[in-house]
């Protein structure tokens, strides 16, 4: 328990000075974009790694709280925070409710059906043009702000989504060793065993559905106060695959590999800029070869790689 | 009588749609039926027919039946490929690898189309020109003629195939249950090869064959898939009448809606159509009985 602390300080640590040297460049601007895409990918990986619940419809709920944020702050002149914290229960009592008939399904049918909530709000945020602007987007969205101070510049947002990212991993941290986590870990081993052990299954899963659904909504909140300006385009089926791509890089049931695939993710198509296109084969062939040979993740697998190369320092790790 | 006409005319070119989703539902439950795989790259398959055939017609010149011909061999190498480079490599595998294998596929595939043969939505000329015919007050295209003949004769083709030959029949005993087709001499490793090759080969014809009607691009094949596998799933993934049915009942009323309602909603709803199906009849719409709880 101990190094879980310290861990977690030291990756505190490491946000707080990396935009430092980067001195308000752009890459400060990714690294808000990693952030957003930490919690959604956090959100992701309690259903999916810790409960073993595939969802591929994640960007319907990030785009309900971005739209729904933006559509309140921007029309109705709502105060952000107060839309934040409505849209976020909104969101989430929305995702309890289809939550019992959706996670009745399992595996590939789990699958499709998320699948098809995703398209089916996809398909809203483009038809409702009165409300949401349409395919041509919303804009006039407010940043948040606390008194006069606004949130505004690159390095301000940063610390505004890293600080909301740190107080996701930490509940995370906590949620994963509690009695719910354990919970959570055995339906995904064997919903059967689980149920017989006297865990609740079915409303085990609803909740924890919710609970990615509230954490991805707070994400799609601060995602419109940042950028000013949304549309549909980024609450697509490919934002689903991509949350998908980035957890199982990281480490399916990992936190921190959440935050690992997030930033990996996320550079790489800055990295791969000069090549454009390019990037959308390479998360295919990521996808592929990271399950095939790589099924824990980089935050498992590579560890585990190194102590079949160096058989000497796994005993070793073995007694520490 | 105006609405009338128009109500025909939205259900043919509907039905017309529907045989394409029939055709690409079988091809999802050829797969699911030997292996229980649902292969989210099946869409792929079907944009993969009508990229190829365009491209065989365009740069390679050849006439439309060989450039046909050739697409659905491409296709199914490449289904042939996928198979044993992503598929048999992963032994003993989870649902959850298999869907983002699966996916990782259909991503890779899309990616390298778009960078081979760019962005641009492409047509297909029709097979025998565009003069329409007129049946029962509404306009019928000799391309819809096409599709219901080559949907008919694939539907009965597999019939054949799955019922009367030793392969079929091999491959039937595969999805029944594997150890015991292993047992009495059937290589089950073959036959999940076989069926992806089969459900590449039906699934890119059916992509050939809408072609002309709806043009293609490396982005139709999503939508293509989803679709197909909405109409398979409203037929309990059987390969039989059910799919068939399955897909004529969404396309009539995916074209029934975009016509009344709003085209916008088309494709929600297909997807309506779909969540409502798994939440209510997960066993299919012309299943007695359960199966298998999903």
């Amino acid at each position: 328990m101990k190094s879980d602390k310290l861990k977690f300080f030291v990756f505190c640590l490491v946000v707080l000075l990396a935009p430092l040297p980067l001195s308000g460049s752009y890459l400060t601007n990714v690294l808000v974009f990693v952030g957003v895409n930490s919690i959604l990918a956090l959100g992701l990986n309690l259903l999916l790694g810790f409960a073993g619940q595939i969802s591929l419809g994640q960007a319907a709920f990030f785009g309900l709280g971005a739209y729904g944020s933006g559509v309140l702050t921007s029309a109705y002149a709502f105060n952000p925070w107060v839309a934040m914290v409505v849209v976020a229960l909104a969101v989430a009592a929305f995702a309890f409710a289809i939550g019992f008939p959706v996670l009745r399904l399992k595996g590939h049918y789990l699958a499709m059906a998320t699948l098809g909530v995703g398209v089916i709000a996809n398909i809203a945020f483009n038809e409702t043009v009165d409300l949401t602007g349409g395919p041509s987007g919303l804009s006039g969205i407010p940043n948040l702000a606390i008194g006069s101070f606004t949130f505004d510049t690159d390095l301000k947002n940063y610390y505004l989504v890293w600080g909301f990212a740190l107080v996701m991993i930490l509940l995370a941290l906590n949620l994963v060793n509690s009695r719910f986590g354990r919970g959570l870990r055995a339906i995904h081993d064997s919903e059967v065993a689980a149920r017989v052990m006297g865990v609740n299954a079915r409303l085990m899963k609803v909740q924890v559905f919710t609970l990615s659904a509230f954490i991805s909504a707070i994400a799609g909140s601060l995602y419109c106060h940042v950028m000013t300006f949304i549309s549909p385009t980024s609450f697509g089926f490919n934002t689903s695959v991509e949350l998908l791509t980035m957890i199982v890089i990281g480490g399916l049931g990992s936190v921190y590999g959440s935050i690992l695939g997030a930033l990996l993710l996320t550079m790489l198509p800055e990295i791969l800029r000069t090549f454009q296109d390019y990037d959308i084969i390479v998360y295919g062939s990521l996808l592929i070869v990271m399950t095939i040979y790589m099924p824990g993740g980089l935050v498992k697998g590579v560890p585990a790689l190194f102590r079949r190369l160096i058989p000497k320092k796994a005993k070793e790790g073995a007694n520490a | 009588m105006e609405l009338l006409n128009q109500v025909s005319q939205f259900v043919i070119s509907g039905l017309a749609t529907g045989a394409i989703y029939a055709l690409i539902g079988l091809s999802f439950a050829i797969i699911f039926n030997s292996t229980g795989i649902i292969n989210f790259a099946q869409g792929e398959f079907v944009m993969l027919g009508g990229v190829l055939t365009i491209f065989c017609i365009n740069a390679l010149q050849l006439p439309l039946l060989a450039a046909i011909c050739a697409a659905v061999a491409g296709t199914t190498v490449i289904g042939l490929v996928f198979e044993r480079l992503a598929i048999r490599p992963l032994k003993n595998a989870t649902p959850l690898a298999l869907i983002i294998i699966t996916i990782g596929a259909s991503i890779l595939i899309r990616g390298v189309v778009m960078l081979l043969w760019g962005k641009d939505t492409k047509a297909l000329p029709a097979f025998s020109g565009n003069d329409p015919i007129s049946v029962a007050g509404a306009t019928l295209l000799p391309q819809h003629l096409w599709i219901f003949g080559v949907t008919i004769l694939v539907i009965v083709g597999c019939r054949l195939f799955f019922h009367h030959t030793i392969s079929g029949k091999a491959m039937r005993a595969c999805s029944f249950n594997p150890r015991a087709a292993n047992l009495v001499g059937v290589s089950v490793g073959r036959m999940v090869l076989f069926s992806f090759v089969i459900s590449a080969a039906v699934g890119s014809l059916a992509g050939v064959i809408i072609a002309p009607l709806t043009m293609t691009a490396y982005d139709v094949g999503v939508m293509l898939g989803l679709k197909g596998f909405c109409a398979a799933i409203m037929g309990g993934m059987g390969s039989g009448l059910g799919t068939v049915l399955g897909g004529l009942i969404l396309g009539a009323l995916e074209s029934l809606g975009a016509g009344l309602i709003s085209s916008g909603y088309k494709d929600a709803i297909a997807f309506c159509i779909l969540l409502l199906i798994l939440f209510i009849r997960p066993q299919g719409l012309f299943k007695k009985g359960e199966t298998e709880r999903v």
